[in-house]
């Protein structure tokens, strides 16, 4: 990929920009960069969206035309985004806490309802921001600030949840491939519905120096060696899947879109 | 002949993760006494772009791939 054209969709202005020395997000926002790139996608008819939290200074960084909006609820401002305008493409960039606990409602909702936008979640099992919490995504047993004898309540699954609440494409993947996560982002995109895309991250600076993966590499490490193809986890019993994370496009299906559904109810009503 | 590539670092948006280092198959890039990454064995680079991908500050750039005759 030319990176000419990588940097042209970047506020250079603001780089370096502030997440920790080796954060996962940097890793995913150039994959978001580079997915909007291959599908030549114009700069002023691209929305980014995000909430609160380190995951979503991503929009901060990212020219096109970037919403910066409340914890939580950055789903249901693309929402009125696309409803108003259509024709955009609009991008939903979160974290897990973002997502699944203080806007887990919006998300479900978003997922039922099958609008045209593309959430990208990055799963770094921690609120890194405000101090290490446990997330509702933190594992089962994984120290965090608030859970100093290990966290005893078990952890989310997003994409089981997202293909759940009626997602019509649901993948995840690590930020230890950053190519499939491309691709991933791309077909999303290029979907037309709710589109999950979780990318598991690390949090060395707050989760993974409790948990003995103290640097980036640590977790890159990590990643590769715990994530297994979905059309090789088929095959495996749910024993050896334990603490293992499946990668891979879990749902790509056809459903009808939200925008579309309401286009035709406006005409409905102005016909009589 | 083999392909030539240029392994640019943006040392000002370069923080000395050091996940490039880990993840280059020919170890191009080492940790400079300032605590950046700097590609000492330029002409070992095959071009798999690997560092590129995964730096997160965006301050790697490879560039080339032409055959040099």
């Amino acid at each position: 990929m030319p990176s000419a054209e990588v940097f042209s969709w970047l506020r250079t202005r603001f780089m370096p920009h502030i997440w920790c020395p080796g954060c996962g997000h940097g890793i995913i926002m150039h994959a978001l960069i580079r997915a909007l790139v291959g599908l030549k996608k114009d700069k002023t008819q691209t929305v980014v969206a995000s909430g609160i939290g380190c995951s979503s200074r991503m929009a901060g960084y990212i020219d096109a035309c970037t919403l910066h909006s409340t914890h939580g609820r950055s789903l249901a401002f693309a929402t009125g985004i696309k409803l108003h305008k259509p024709s955009l493409t609009v991008v939903d960039v979160m974290g897990d806490g973002d997502c699944s606990a203080i806007g887990g409602n919006h998300f479900i909702h978003a997922c039922r309802r099958n609008i045209d936008i593309t959430a990208i979640i990055m799963n770094n099992n921690i609120y890194g921001m405000t101090g290490g919490q446990a997330s509702p995504t933190t594992p089962a047993g994984a120290w965090a600030s608030t859970t100093p004898y290990g966290a005893i309540d078990p952890p989310f699954d997003i994409c089981r949840l997202a293909e759940g609440a009626g997602a019509s494409y649901v993948a995840r993947t690590t930020i230890a491939n950053p190519k499939q996560a491309e691709t991933f982002i791309m077909n999303g995109i290029k979907k037309k519905g709710f589109a999950v895309i979780e990318v598991v991250t690390h949090c060395h600076t707050q989760f993974g120096r409790k948990n003995d993966r103290r640097l980036p590499l640590d977790n890159y490490n990590y990643f590769k060696a715990v994530s297994v193809p979905l059309t090789k986890a088929k095959t495996m019993t749910p024993e050896e899947l334990a603490g293992k994370l499946v990668c891979g496009e879990f749902v790509n299906k056809d459903v009808p879109e939200y925008t579309e559904q309401y286009d035709k109810v406006i005409e409905k009503a102005q016909r009589r | 002949m083999a392909k030539k590539f240029k392994v640019g670092v943006n040392s000002a948006w370069c923080k000395g993760c050091s996940l490039c280092m880990g993840v280059c198959p020919k170890s191009v890039l080492e940790m400079s006494d300032r605590m950046k990454s700097t590609p000492v064995r330029e002409n070992d680079c095959i071009g798999c772009r690997q560092c590129e991908n995964i730096c997160p500050d965006l301050a790697i750039t490879i560039k080339g791939g032409e055959d040099d005759a």
